[in-house]
């Protein structure tokens, strides 16, 4: 139970710690929290699938400085990220913006939709209906008869 | 399922299959970002020297009238030690001039890495906090940039230049310029 604790108190504590603690905060906190905000948008270059306010890379940490150097300077979230999306591209923001190069990527999920929207109906047989045959009649009506009974 | 429509399963495998192969084939690097800077001016630097009493430099500097070479580089990079025989032989043997830039590295570090490697630059200067790199749109080092005659940026070169991408990728963009 202690050990179990123990790995716990870790497994809490790692979160806390992967967070920029190395780096001076901004002092105003309402810059400070927008700095943040926008770290977890900016894509690491070095391993790509983190965001710079998780990643422990050079340059993530040369980034994250620079963002709150551009916050701190007076820049609105728009102009840091347009500022690094001119030198990086589009590829820099976690989210990619929708313009002509994205929508196919944007639109997939409903044309995926689509697709199987019309797959489904299509596919679906239409019931063909046989009028019943002289014999199927009266063994129908036999066996309705014979529920009334029970 | 008649006719042509049991065929079509088996046709979007194929073509799935077909993608794969060519994603997998050739010499494309999923790592490797494209550059945005690519047939646009160099971005705006001016940085100093790495030996003293050498000049500094800045965008302006890189408009020669001819093709030139910009190599991110670190004395603590070891691709960089891998592609140094590629750069001295294109220094050398092909005459293109080189300007080094070293990212985030001890001066003293830079001059002993040149020292023991030889020196294949035709300038040296010292990027100490990486933002000239990142005005680059630098990743990592190594990376090198050829740039034309007018100062506008025309490939970059990301990672070392190793193996066949000197004869196969940097010459044949060089030579283009020539």
């Amino acid at each position: 139970m202690r050990a179990f604790l123990i790995v716990l108190m870790f497994v809490f504590a790692v979160p806390v710690f992967g967070v920029a603690v190395d780096e001076k905060p901004l002092a105003d906190p309402a810059k400070e929290a927008m700095a943040r905000a926008l770290m977890k948008e900016i894509r690491c270059l070095v391993c790509q699938n983190q965001s710079i306010e998780d990643s422990n890379a050079d340059l993530a940490k040369d980034l994250r400085l620079l963002v709150r150097e551009r916050v701190a300077l007076g820049d609105t979230p728009e102009n840091v990220r347009a500022y690094l999306v001119d030198r990086y591209g589009d590829w820099v923001l976690l989210e990619p913006p929708v313009n002509q190069m994205t929508l196919l990527l944007w639109a997939s999920p409903f044309l995926f939709l689509a697709l199987v929207l019309f797959a489904v109906f299509t596919s679906r047989k239409k019931e063909v209906a046989h009028p019943l045959s002289a014999a199927e009649k009266r063994q129908l009506k036999q066996l309705m008869k014979n529920g009334d009974e029970a | 399922m008649q006719g042509y429509r049991r065929y079509i399963p088996l046709l979007i495998v194929v073509a799935i299959f077909a993608l794969f192969l060519k994603m997998l084939g050739g010499d494309r690097n999923p790592k490797e970002i494209k550059s945005v800077l690519l047939d646009k001016p160099v971005p705006v630097f001016s940085l100093p020297a790495l030996y003293e009493g050498k000049p500094s430099l800045t965008e302006a500097d890189l408009k020669t009238g001819k093709p030139i070479l910009v190599n991110f580089f670190a004395s603590w990079c070891v691709p960089c030690r891998a592609e140094h025989d590629n750069l001295m032989r294109l220094a050398h043997d092909q005459g293109v001039p080189i300007i080094g830039i070293a990212y985030k590295d001890e001066p003293q570090r830079s001059i002993g890495f040149l020292e023991e490697l030889g020196n294949p630059f035709v300038a040296t200067v010292k990027d100490r906090d990486g933002r000239t790199a990142i005005d680059w749109g630098v990743t990592g080092v190594p990376e090198t940039f050829l740039i034309d005659g007018d100062g506008i940026l025309r490939y970059r070169h990301w990672g070392p230049i190793v193996g066949d991408s000197l004869e196969k990728r940097l010459l044949p963009q060089l030579k283009e310029l020539q």
